[in-house]
């Protein structure tokens, strides 16, 4: 048991750091970097420039073959890059990695050779953002009961309908979408993907105004909207198995904590704030919650040791990256709100104090979102019982019957 | 990153989880549980006989040369299986001898613990709440050790005694040979009826210090090592917990589905996993940091502990759940794992203490940082 990179991993690692040296500026210590300060449209233009500047290099795709512009590397390259770079002052991914994490894998495993060729090195390039267009006002957690439909027409496709949580449709090139093609048969067999120019005419964004005040997500209706057949990813009714493929991909790019407040701001909080004859970090009622928070957090950490143990020995990654959201959300949900509270009446008026109880408010509000977005709490514990543990998959009395009579 | 056992490890809690199949299944616990026996002898002499209990003792002083972590793959298959040994007793003496006796107390007693011929107790508490090493009551004075220890794991069949006792104003650790006049021991009913505890009275024994500076910081790390071990017997208890209430839950039928169905049910032993998984990774850590001497042991074992102590209680605790009524019958096999939680939470002091523990590290080091 050890700590070490194999002899190959630190060779990349070295040239990976090599490389940043020359590109970009180290972050000091607990410096939380230039560029969150910026707005969002700025903060996607520098992800954007950040970007093409990963492309030329092949850093911008790691585990995507070289023909395509990538490294050709592995999963724990990709791994130790990210690693190198969180100590760099750069911009955040922000859609990048829902366009090379998800999207651009799933067009990859499915999509014709001339697409690929055509569309992998511009997003590689930061040229081109992709969306997720599968959630539905009445498809969340029940992802197949999607409405939005996909009939005939001519020599291709007329969509209809409306998909909702669509992070950066605002700044997106193309779309991945996934569309009833046929209500007649059971709600999973019904489903077909696509790939969607998202300039196409009958396609309307709309942002949806989020109770953080930011407008990340948005809402994006279809009103005819032509899609040649060319544009198909997989078969026909084959649109739920490419959706797994994307959600797998989304189970392992998963999503940066780093609005999220943990047990090192809490103690900083904590010390802040007079208390008795002391400050509320001598209160035994706040260190024991700081114990319990501790030993989850650590945990969560080595955890993804272990996972990362298996990607540095070529396998896949186990079920142990199945927790790490549903523990994280939940718990800094929990420390926000704590941290909130410990500041007494400031607590519901955070703007009145300093930039530290700030990020708790925010924190706390995003984790509203944590722990909703990529798989709700509920369905990754129905993930853990049914594909870890075994047990019965729940009884959808909708499984069996043509889709449109149970649609709701 | 390789943060994982090694294959010869894991091979090595696979011999022994095999052993435990055959020696000390459910029955053999019940059997200790039933009867007064205080231990399962046949798995000791079991153990014993694959060399294991001296995995971490250096070849020349009778052991096999191995470390920390091949302890933790042995300690993790004895508590899945809950046998009823003094493994962690007997263990955790065998590595303060080793770090800090005199060669002399090496000689005398690591090739006997070794070989399982001897074994080892800790005495160390003598009231309910933090231990405190000012208020100890047990004296040391020229030569001899008088004074009650009222809780003892494995004192009852102990050969040697570890004990906290103090020396003037100081607080230091004595070894004491149980085979002498002077030594009275009385059994204690555990909360686990496969548990042997006992009240031990010494009354002017002869005693020796462990090597010169056994003190109060020196039962501080010992007792870090044997968190780590404790939490990967808490960690093989939880994960045999979880194996029973799945396999209870996929039999059982109500309304006509499996319980296993039910999304209550599915959620609790998904949590259950999620502690254990946890635990897993915390202890996995903390084991690493034992093995190699690493400082950051003070916070890990406190997290490896806590960490297991909530994974094997929530677990043997649901487990009884997901049984229903049968959990709270004799018969039913569910109360072995639950009580033994309970010894796993309390035999080294409380979750209360350990949390104090951990954030009083937690502030050491951060005061070290700024």
């Amino acid at each position: 048991m050890d700590f070490q990179d194999s002899p190959e991993e630190a060779t990349f690692r070295r040239e990976v750091r090599e490389w940043l040296q020359a590109e970009a500026r180290p972050k000091r210590a607990g410096e939380r970097g230039s560029f969150e300060r910026l707005s969002e449209v700025q903060k996607v233009e520098a992800a954007r420039a950040w970007q093409r500047r990963k492309g030329l290099r092949g850093y911008a795709g790691i585990t995507i073959p070289e023909r395509w512009g990538g490294l050709g590397g592995t999963a724990i390259q990709s791994v130790i890059y990210g690693q190198e770079e969180a100590a760099f002052d750069v911009p955040a991914p922000v859609y990048y990695t829902i366009t090379l994490g998800m999207c651009i894998p799933t067009l990859i495993a499915y999509g014709r050779p001339e697409d690929i060729d055509a569309r992998v090195k511009p997003a590689l390039m930061g040229e081109e953002i992709w969306c997720q267009l599968f959630s539905e006002p009445a498809a969340g957690s029940d992802l197949a009961n999607v409405q939005t439909r996909a009939e005939r027409d001519g020599d291709g496709w007329r969509i209809n309908g409306q998909k909702i949580w669509t992070s950066g449709a605002q700044y997106s090139s193309f779309g991945l979408l996934v569309a009833r093609s046929d209500p007649s048969v059971p709600k999973h067999r019904g489903l077909t993907c696509f790939f969607i120019d998202m300039k196409t005419p009958g396609i309307e964004v709309r942002p949806i105004r989020q109770i953080n005040g930011e407008a990340e997500f948005n809402e994006v209706f279809f009103t005819d909207v032509h899609v040649p057949d060319a544009n198909l990813l997989g078969e026909v009714g084959q649109g739920w198995r490419v959706a797994l493929t994307t959600l797998m991909h989304e189970r392992v790019a998963g999503s940066a904590p780093s609005r999220q407040t943990g047990v090192n701001e809490l103690i900083q909080l904590a010390r802040s704030i007079p208390w008795r004859d002391g400050t509320a970090f001598d209160d035994l009622r706040v260190r024991e919650h700081l114990a319990d928070w501790y030993v989850a957090q650590q945990g969560l950490r080595y955890n993804t040791f272990r996972a990362l143990t298996r990607l540095s020995k070529g396998e896949e990654p186990g079920p142990e990256f199945s927790i790490g959201k549903l523990v994280s959300a939940s718990q800094a949900q929990a420390i926000a709100g704590f941290g909130l509270e410990l500041a007494d009446r400031f607590g519901g008026a955070p703007g009145a104090d300093r930039d530290l109880l700030e990020r708790f408010e925010r924190s706390w509000l995003w984790t509203v979102a944590s722990r909703i977005a990529g798989g709700t709490d509920e369905i990754l514990l129905n993930i853990i019982a049914e594909r870890v543990l075994g047990m019965p998959p729940a009884i959808g009395t909708d499984k069996d019957k043509p889709f449109r009579e149970v649609v709701t | 990153m390789n943060f994982d056992f090694s294959d010869v490890q894991k091979e090595l809690g696979d011999q022994v989880t095999r052993m435990l199949a055959r020696t000390c299944p459910i029955l053999e616990v019940r059997r200790v549980g039933e009867t007064s026996a205080p231990h399962s002898q046949a798995t000791w002499s079991a153990l014993a006989e694959m060399g294991v209990l001296g995995a971490a003792i250096p070849e020349d002083l009778g052991g096999v040369g191995l470390g920390l972590l091949e302890l933790c793959s042995i300690a993790e298959p004895i508590g899945y299986a809950l046998a009823p040994v003094p493994f962690l007793s007997s263990v955790s003496v065998a590595m303060a001898l080793l770090k800090y006796g005199s060669a002399a107390q090496k000689q005398v007693w690591l090739p006997r613990l070794a070989s399982g011929q001897a074994i080892g107790c800790i005495a160390d508490i003598e009231r309910p709440g933090e231990l405190d090493p000012a208020r100890l009551e047990t004296r040391f004075v020229a030569g001899h050790l008088t004074g009650a220890k009222p809780i003892v794991f494995d004192g009852e069949v102990a050969d040697i005694a570890l004990v906290l006792a103090r020396k003037g104003a100081d607080c230091r650790l004595f070894i004491v040979d149980l085979a002498q006049s002077g030594v009275t021991r009385a059994p204690v009913q555990a909360i686990n009826p496969a548990t042997s505890i006992a009240e031990i009275r010494f009354d002017r024994v002869v005693a020796e210090e462990l090597g010169a500076e056994a003190d109060w910081s020196a039962y501080r790390s010992i007792a870090d090592v044997m968190a780590v071990l404790a939490a990967f017997e808490g960690l093989g208890g939880a994960e045999a917990a979880l194996a029973q209430a799945l396999d209870y839950a996929k039999q059982r039928k109500a309304f006509g589905r499996q319980v296993a169905s039910y999304q209550a049910i599915k959620h609790k032993l998904a949590h259950a996993y999620v502690k254990i998984q946890l635990a897993r990774a915390n202890s996995y850590y903390a084991a690493w940091a034992a093995h190699t001497g690493d400082p950051s042991l003070a916070i890990a074992a406190p997290a490896a502990l806590l960490s297991a102590v909530e994974a094997f209680s929530y677990t043997a605790q649901e487990n009884n759940q997901v049984h229903g009524g049968i959990s709270f019958t004799w018969e039913a096999d569910c109360h072995f794992y639950y009580t033994r939680s309970k010894i796993l939470a309390t035999r080294l002091g409380g979750r209360l203490e350990w949390k104090e523990r951990l954030v009083e590290q937690l502030n050491h080091q951060s005061e070290l940082a700024a």
